[in-house]
């Protein structure tokens, strides 16, 4: 969508969206669009969070279930779902995610790094935490979030 | 522009010269070279000797230049093309590819792999003693090297020479080491160096013949970035100059155009080389400017005038003339650009130079040696006059290729969601806009050809590069060998004829090394010492198909199979037929070289073919006769970006097979089926059992009951292996976009890439050779857990490890011994 201008680099945004029930947000950098949900074709021997793959404008893309991910189980079917399509490198995802919910700016200093929590895999796949108005929002590492997949070469 | 473009735009040219180069010296070898392919292989090395130069590759200029020179004897039949000396042009070929490649990696090539090229290149020239020839040899060479951070200044005061010269104009101050030849001044031949030309001194320049030079620069000349002044200079240094700047074409002041040149020379050299080596001090700029060299026909000019032949750079004896000669590098615009009208003004009257006889034989070769290094900017004039020229064509940067074939991918798939909608429709069939869809269809279909026609390369170059492993195999081993290539413009996708670099490399090898015999067991089987080893493609029903065949001994399968067995890779007692005796070759850590080489035999050979080919969706198979030799076939898809498939549905899912691999399809009865132990499932077909593959199950979306199988589809993945895959209908029929699943994702075992269906949902592609071959692997794989990591065998080896002959598979096989980390399911 936009990217960011170095100069203001002080003021972070970040898009926050819920999947299963919670708060997580990404650096808007990594954001590229935001679309409606529609069917996936489903990959064999994939991990469960990961539904599929979509067709965006010609390129294959895989759907990470943003909740699955995180052990919150499987996105409930709602019409409200959507789709964070996020780069990382020349990696294009989507995410699944319950709504999007807004743009927060905050300054770099405002997120707090991660507290010890018991799972190694929630806090390996997050990279922060930013106070909001009403509780929090968790800063996700995008690319921590879709490494669980098989990665070698065919 | 930059340096790094401009040095970029040096090597890709350097591949196109060296590529000449190769072409030239096989047609020497085989003996149809005429004076034209001569003069092409010692073009394209000067022209790279050229372009080194202006980059200070000290090293490959030095090592261009001595080949260069025996090219040059040879040229001018001072010396025989003997064998020997063919061996070593084709090896120096092969040593100038590496340094411009060592070059373009900034990195450095052992200095003593080159001295040692040097001393072979030396011993051509009869220079038994010549030995370190970087060390002591002035090779007369020292371009100007490009220096874009210099100010305009006046640099070139201090480069005399600016490496236009050929070979016939070293300008050294050391007599030459080959004393073999004749002095040139007394020869007239003019092919060799005149050492002593700088020594002239000014009360001889009377008496010594001079050159009229009539030098006038065209507007090219100056937009191609020529100076006028570093051209002129680079003619003092072998004899005096006399420079007669001709301003009759100087407009008036106010009708002054800074961009038309409108200076032109006249020069006088004192020199004693023949015009043409005068000549080849313009070579780079033939084309740019109007030139004629001519013996001069008045006399010298009178001594009243001292000054005028004073020796470059000394000041001209015309104060008005001077600062426009000399600072024509100075940055006002006016100095810059001095500038007759654009052309060849008025005023130029071409001198036809008329040449002595005995001076044309090394005229021909420079003179038209107008530099491949330039011929792209050069406005083409002798080489398309001759006609022969290649045809035009355009470079242009892969990735745009991609973009635009990226964008016909896509609007073929638009194309085909259109025509479903138009087809949802149901209009009546004369509607017009079922017409226009159809016409649509079509349109689109000729612009995808089209657009992958423009990756479409011929395998020439990749065959060439051939050439070179054979002689370096027949190097290393000490047997004789030569290659003889077949369906050489046979055009394959770029991507494909890349990848197939390694695996050709390796079969080739290995085709010398393990294919051929010995010279001696040749001449005692009554074959020529010396081995064919043939490359060929050609183009057949879709595909290309590559073959590489050797005149040896053949497959010895008693010694293959000895092999596989004391290797566990077959247990022992096993019978199996020739055909799956021959593709125990293609078994990772299978090696049947008596001794391991440092060329082949390290037991990665075939099986890293096989997957390569593979993973170009190709097919390998081989075929031996004892005695006679062996061929091995590759069938390769014409591209990698579309493919024919059929659309199948499994578990609900629709998917795509690429047809290629699919023999027949059967509607098997429950008689048809037959279970084989507890799990594993036979169809017979016509006497014959084959394995049942349940794709559902392979690929993780579950079992079902084999009675129920409502289709099979017969396929062959390899050579002998037949499979049967269970799906549950046939859909269509299409030919399909490839999409990768690696940029994104990553790779899925059993499944090969990906596809937009005309509904703009994906469907995937599925990976027949994975499939068939590693049934057991994928649906241990899926064993419970919903996710491996790739590390874990199972799941890891399905990509890397595809064969498996049906005798060999039958038979419960032990892990190979080696600790390899490859598993046999």
């Amino acid at each position: 969508m936009q990217s960011i201008d170095p100069a203001s680099r002080l003021d972070a945004e970040f898009v926050t969206f819920f999947a299963g029930a919670q708060s997580f947000s990404l650096d808007i950098s990594h954001v590229r669009e935001i679309r409606r949900w529609s069917t996936v074709t489903p990959l064999p021997h994939a991990p469960k969070e990961v539904l599929g793959v979509m067709n965006l404008r010609g390129s294959v893309i895989p759907i990470y279930d943003l909740s699955a991910r995180f052990g919150l189980g499987p996105t409930q079917d709602n019409p409200r779902n959507v789709v964070v399509v996020a780069t990382i490198g020349n990696q294009t995802v989507g995410l699944l995610v319950e709504a999007v919910s807004e743009i927060l700016s905050v300054a770099r200093n405002q997120i707090q790094e991660t507290p010890d929590i018991r799972s190694e895999s929630t806090r390996a796949s997050i990279t922060g935490i930013i106070q909001m108005e009403e509780g929090m929002t968790r800063v996700i590492d995008l690319e921590a979030v879709i490494q669980c997949k098989p990665k070698q070469a065919a | 522009m930059s340096m790094q473009s401009i040095r970029d735009t040096f090597f890709e040219e350097c591949e196109d010269l060296l590529e000449a180069l190769a072409e030239g010296l096989a047609r020497m070898e085989t003996g149809e070279a005429d004076s034209e392919c001569l003069n092409a292989v010692f073009r394209a090395v000067h022209s790279i000797k050229g372009g080194a130069g202006a980059f200070a590759l000290s090293d490959l200029v030095a090592f261009a230049h001595r080949f260069e020179t025996v090219l040059d004897e040879i040229r001018s039949d001072r010396l025989d093309l003997s064998d020997e000396v063919m061996h070593v042009l084709l090896r120096s070929a092969d040593h100038l590819a590496d340094q411009v490649e060592a070059a373009r990696e900034e990195r450095s090539i052992d200095e003593e792999v080159t001295a040692a090229f040097l001393v072979n290149l030396g011993t051509c020239l009869g220079d038994a003693g010549f030995e370190a020839p970087a060390a002591d040899e002035d090779f007369g060479f020292s371009a100007i090297t490009l220096d874009f951070g210099a100010s305009p200044g006046l640099p070139a005061f201090e480069l005399p020479d600016l490496g236009f010269a050929g070979p016939e104009f070293p300008v050294t101050d050391h007599p030459r080491p080959d004393l073999s030849h004749p002095d040139p001044r007394t020869s007239g031949s003019g092919a060799t160096a005149a050492p002593a030309l700088a020594d002239l001194t000014p009360d001889k320049k009377t008496s010594a013949p001079r050159h009229r030079i009539r030098f006038i620069p065209w507007p090219q000349f100056y937009s191609n970035g020529h100076d006028p002044l570093v051209l002129i200079t680079s003619l003092a240094a072998p004899g005096e100059l006399e420079i007669r700047p001709d301003l009759s074409s100087l407009p008036e002041f106010a009708e002054f155009d800074p961009a038309k040149p409108c200076l032109a020379w006249d020069i006088l050299v004192a020199s004693h080389l023949p015009e043409a080596t005068v000549e080849a001090h313009f070579e780079f700029v033939r084309g740019l400017c109007e030139l004629s060299v001519a013996p001069e026909i008045t006399p010298a000019p009178a001594p009243e005038n001292p000054a005028v032949a004073l020796p470059w750079p000394a000041p001209l004896p015309e104060p008005l003339v001077e600062p426009l000669t000399i600072q024509s590098r100075a940055p006002e615009p006016e100095q810059v650009v001095i500038s007759p009208p654009a052309g060849p003004p008025p005023d130029a009257v071409i001198e036809t130079s008329a040449l002595p006889p005995e001076k044309d034989t090394p005229r021909d070769a420079t003179g038209e040696g107008a530099g491949a290094l330039l011929r792209r900017r050069l406005p083409k004039s002798e080489d398309d006059a001759e006609g022969r020229g290649p045809k035009p064509t355009l470079r242009v940067d892969l990735e745009r290729v991609d973009r635009l074939i990226n964008a016909v991918g896509e609007l073929i798939i638009n194309q085909a969601m259109i025509e479903q909608s138009v087809t949802d429709l149901s209009l009546p069939a004369d509607t017009e806009i079922i017409s226009h869809t159809e016409d649509y269809r079509l349109l689109a279909r000729d612009l995808q050809e089209a657009v992958m026609a423009i990756r479409a390369q011929p395998v020439k170059p990749l065959f060439q590069r051939m050439s070179r492993i054979v002689r370096e195999a027949a190097e290393a081993t000490g047997k004789p060998a030569h290659l003889v290539t077949i369906g050489e413009s046979t055009e394959v996708d770029k991507t494909v004829v890349e990848r197939l670099a390694d695996p050709l490399t390796h079969m080739i090898r290995n085709a010398v090394d393990h294919g051929l015999e010995s010279a001696a067991a040749r001449v005692a089987a009554g074959k020529d010492p010396e081995g064919t080893i043939r490359l060929s493609a050609a183009h057949r029903s879709g595909s290309v198909i590559i073959t590489i065949s050797d005149d040896g001994g053949g497959l010895d399968r008693n010694r293959i199979l000895a092999k596989a067995i004391s290797r566990g890779l077959v247990a022992e007692g096993a019978e199996l037929s020739d055909a799956e005796i021959d593709n125990l070759l293609f078994l990772p850590g299978f090696s049947t070289a008596e001794k391991i080489s440092n060329l082949s035999g390290r037991g990665v050979g075939l099986d890293v073919v096989k997957n390569a080919v593979g993973a170009l969706g190709g097919r390998i198979a081989i075929s031996s006769t004892l005695g006679s030799g062996s061929e091995f076939t590759i069938s390769l898809p014409l591209t990698l970006a579309v493919m024919d498939g059929m659309v199948i549905s499994v578990a609900g899912q629709t998917m795509v097979i690429p047809i290629a691999s699919v023999i027949e399809t059967i509607r098997p009865t429950a008689a048809d089926l037959h279970l084989l132990g507890t799990s594993d499932r036979l169809l017979s077909i016509r006497g014959r059992f084959l394995p049942m593959i349940d794709v559902a199950e392979c690929l993780g979306f579950g079992r079902r009951d084999p009675a129920q199988a409502s289709l099979a589809l017969l396929v062959e993945t390899d050579a002998q292996a037949h499979c049967a895959l269970m799906v549950d209908a046939v859909l269509d029929q299409r030919q399909v976009v490839i999409k990768g699943l690696d940029s994104n994702y990553g790779a899925i075992p059993g499944v090969s890439a990906a596809t937009v269906l005309g509904d703009g949902q994906i469907a995937l592609i599925l990976d027949t050779e994975a499939l068939t071959s590693n049934m057991s692997g994928l649906i241990n794989g899926r064993n419970g857990a919903n996710y491996l990591p790739p590390a874990a065998g199972a799941t890891a080896a399905p990509a890397s490890q595809s064969f498996q002959p049906l005798a060999a598979r039958a038979q419960a096989l032990p892990q190979p011994q080696t600790g390899a980390p490859h598993a046999i399911h």
